[in-house]
């Protein structure tokens, strides 16, 4: 991420000096906070459209929206928060084209007392990782996080991989704190939950493959 | 302190926003439930394995294609 910049007492966000810069014309300038991003919102959107090719138009899409809409960014939240929001929007809307227009939502709450109490309290190996090798570690990550519910997984992405506050989360998303922290938690427990027969002592003798 | 009460803090402790008594209270119990602090430590790791695995890589080539594509047409806006 991004350094800050002092100046006088006020702090600048770097994106902010490139976006005013993009808003004169600057292409370049744009390019900076294309490269600088283009990575995270790839990721978002394929969390949310579970499709390589939605997920490369997503992110074309999405720049080119933030491009023409550069004047309507204030400042009022980081740069990234506001890309992020754009970002999710184009994504659901690829998701419901290939749902032929079934509304698809992040906002509503899921009736799910799954995650809410762990179950499995067996521990973990303690170098759970030494157990599969890259591609192994990507299939199952890949499988577990696709079983939550979409609005828990763009939570718990926004939050615990990009490193987004509940706040900035909640204004990417349209939730309210309250609806990001719940979120969170349920997802991050479900994951753990659903995690831990890879992961546990021994869960390579005990069937856990 | 039950399961419960501790559960509801989890992501409080994790994220260290807790103060300093309830912090204290949350290590008393960790002390007493082995089950809960299992619960911690394996929902840190779900975290810490999540951050540090990139589930949907990009490679370069796509990347420069999908840059290519994004500026061509901003220079043309």
């Amino acid at each position: 991420m991004s350094t800050i910049q002092q100046l006088g007492n006020e702090e600048v966000h770097p994106d902010v000096l490139l976006v005013n810069r993009a808003k004169q014309g600057d292409v370049a300038a744009f390019e900076k906070l294309v490269r600088q991003y283009d990575r995270q919102v790839f990721r978002i959107a394929n969390h949310i459209t579970q499709n390589r090719e939605d997920a490369e138009d997503v992110v074309q899409d999405a720049f080119l929206k933030a491009y023409e809409k550069l004047n309507q960014f204030q400042g009022n939240s980081k740069f990234y928060t506001w890309l992020v929001r754009i970002a999710v929007n184009e994504s659901l809307m690829r998701l419901r084209k290939r749902r032929t227009g079934r509304m698809v939502s992040i906002d509503e709450d899921v009736q799910t007392e799954e995650g809410s109490m762990p179950r499995d309290l067996t521990d973990w190996s303690p170098d759970p990782e030494a157990l599969y090798n890259q591609s192994e570690m990507a299939e199952i990550l890949k499988k577990t996080i696709q079983g939550l519910p979409p609005g828990f997984r763009v939570v718990f992405v926004l939050r615990d991989v990009d490193g987004l506050s509940t706040e900035e989360t909640a204004d990417a998303l349209g939730l309210s704190i309250p609806a990001v922290k719940s979120r969170l938690l349920r997802a991050r427990l479900q994951l753990r939950e659903r995690l831990s027969k890879y992961f546990r002592k021994n869960a390579k003798n005990g069937g856990g493959k | 302190m039950t399961c419960t009460e501790f559960l509801a803090q989890l992501d409080e402790l994790i994220d260290d926003e807790v103060t300093f008594s309830l912090r204290a209270d949350l290590e008393q119990h960790l002390r007493e439930c082995e089950h809960c602090e299992i619960t911690l430590n394996t929902t840190r790791k779900t975290i810490e394995i999540y951050r540090s695995h990139e589930i949907y890589e990009l490679p370069e080539s796509v990347r420069v294609r999908l840059e290519q594509a994004i500026l061509s047409k901003c220079k043309k806006c």
